[in-house]
């Protein structure tokens, strides 16, 4: 009982239970600061560290919180810790947090944070928790990357603000592709990646909600 | 641990919690506030400097920042102020009060759509090694799409001569109105003229790129392709800006003692 597996716990979040690909959580701020690298980097650094330490803490005083106001207590936990990686942001990289702007607020509401609190650091020892708000951060960051790897690479022909790509505009031959600046691409780009994960894990599929069956649209239902 | 259902057990827990996150947040502002001031501080200095090209990744922003010299304008007159401190003036927030003789802009005036403006405004200026001005940098600021832009543009001592613009904040659409962002953009800035002869402003972007052919080209400057909102936008608040109402009279008084500190020109 007290063997911890620390290995499975931080890893499956990353590929077999994703949170963004599987469960599909997180992505308002997914499509929003995954414009360039830089603003990824530094949400998914806040997102871990909120999510990881938000479990731990809220581990540790589990059993003191009455069940009634656990939603609340976990929320406060929370809270407090975004407003310090705010303040800390503020603090240490000012140019860097303009982009980010509301969403290093938002993390607060990102299902993600409060899911893993309710869902795992509710009924699991502060370490477990730690590392189950760990993986589900790297999980997040993981896809949050790729994102922003191939939005910034193709939309602007740079990485990190450094150019890969000539652009057509300063004298070079890459005309970019000024959709993939805009969030919905992010949609089209998460679709994709879910896609070829379920290709590769055929067990992540979902079984289809209903099915429509001969016969079922003039059978008595209809009436 | 029946006690752990009672109400007043909840509202224990509820307060301690409270408490020490407050605490915790609390100590955080106070702490971090310093380092945040100061942080504010250099990135306004660094956007400064971007305006004049003096600004490279990794130079030291104070050493820099010594070569430019704040100073306050009234921008009815024109005139500089010498008993306002300009370390400690904001002008955006000075427009706001009246106490401080900001003031509402009426609605057929304000063609920068700022609502407010202040009596008094902060510049920037550059000097030549004899102590003539080179350069005057003049705060801006407007709404475009989404955002009020804030920026800088940069004016030789002419008073008429561009040297370049650049907006330190704004939330316009990545990849269209962001764009005023793009160097390339901005490098069309350099060297544009503010006013023909007759002191009219005519600086301002134009759709479907400037026909270098035409007599009005040294005034214009492409529009952002795609960002029509975002162009008008930077068009009227640099009129504006550039207007009676804004830094024309300061621009003048600074273009008479160029023309007088250089006879023969």
């Amino acid at each position: 009982m007290s063997e911890v597996n620390a290995r499975k716990i931080v890893l499956e979040p990353v590929a077999d239970n994703n949170p963004i690909i599987l469960q599909v959580l997180g992505i308002c701020s997914a499509l929003a600061v995954t414009g360039r690298l830089e603003t990824a980097l530094i949400m998914c650094v806040g997102l871990t560290s909120v999510t990881a330490f938000a479990n731990l803490f809220y581990s540790l005083v589990r059993n003191y919180v009455p069940g009634s106001i656990r939603i609340i207590a976990q929320m406060t936990i929370a809270a407090t810790l975004v407003i310090l990686v705010d303040q800390t942001l503020k603090a240490v990289a000012y140019e860097q947090s303009k982009p980010l702007s509301v969403f290093i607020g938002l993390i607060l509401t990102n299902c993600i944070v409060m899911g893993r609190l309710e869902a795992y650091a509710q009924s699991n020892p502060p370490w477990p928790s730690f590392l189950d708000g760990l993986g589900n951060g790297l999980g997040y960051s993981a896809i949050l990357i790729v994102l922003a790897v191939i939005r910034e690479l193709f939309g602007s022909g740079k990485l990190l603000g450094v150019e890969i790509l000539p652009l057509a505009t300063d004298g070079g031959w890459y005309v970019p592709n000024g959709l993939l600046l805009l969030p919905p691409s992010a949609f089209f780009l998460i679709g994709l990646i879910i896609w070829a994960v379920r290709t590769w894990k055929p067990q992540q599929v979902e079984k289809p909600a209903f099915r429509i069956q001969a016969g079922q649209i003039h059978g008595a239902e209809a009436h | 641990m029946a006690a752990k259902d009672t109400k007043a057990y909840a509202l224990w827990v509820a307060f301690v919690l409270c408490l020490v996150c407050s605490v915790l947040v609390t100590a955080a502002a106070i702490a971090l506030r310093p380092l945040q001031q100061a942080s504010r501080i250099d990135d306004k200095r660094k956007n400064i400097l971007r305006v004049v090209n003096m600004y490279e990744p990794g130079i030291n922003i104070d050493e820099a920042f010594k070569k430019i010299t704040p100073k306050i304008v009234e921008l009815d007159t024109g005139a500089l102020v010498a008993d306002i401190d300009p370390a400690g003036y904001d002008q955006y927030a000075a427009a706001k009060d009246p106490a401080q003789g900001g003031r509402a802009i009426a609605g057929d005036d304000d063609l920068a759509k700022i609502k407010y403006r202040p009596k008094y405004a902060t510049v920037y200026f550059l000097y030549n090694e004899d102590g003539t001005p080179r350069t005057v940098i003049l705060p801006i600021s407007g709404y475009g799409l989404w955002s009020t832009l804030y920026g800088f543009l940069a004016v030789e001592a002419d008073g008429n001569t561009v040297v370049g613009i650049n907006f330190y904040q704004h939330a316009e659409t990545p990849g269209l109105g962001g764009e005023v962002d793009n160097p390339v953009w901005k490098q069309q800035w350099g060297g544009k003229q503010i006013y023909d002869a007759q002191g009219e402003v005519l600086l301002r972007l134009v759709k479907g790129g400037v026909d270098p052919d035409s007599p009005a080209a040294a005034h214009q400057v492409d529009a952002l392709a795609g960002a029509t909102l975002t162009s008008n936008g930077v068009s009227n608040l640099v009129q504006y800006w550039l207007s009676d109402a804004g830094f024309k009279p300061f621009l003048q008084r600074i273009a008479e003692q160029h023309a007088a500190a250089a006879p023969g020109a």
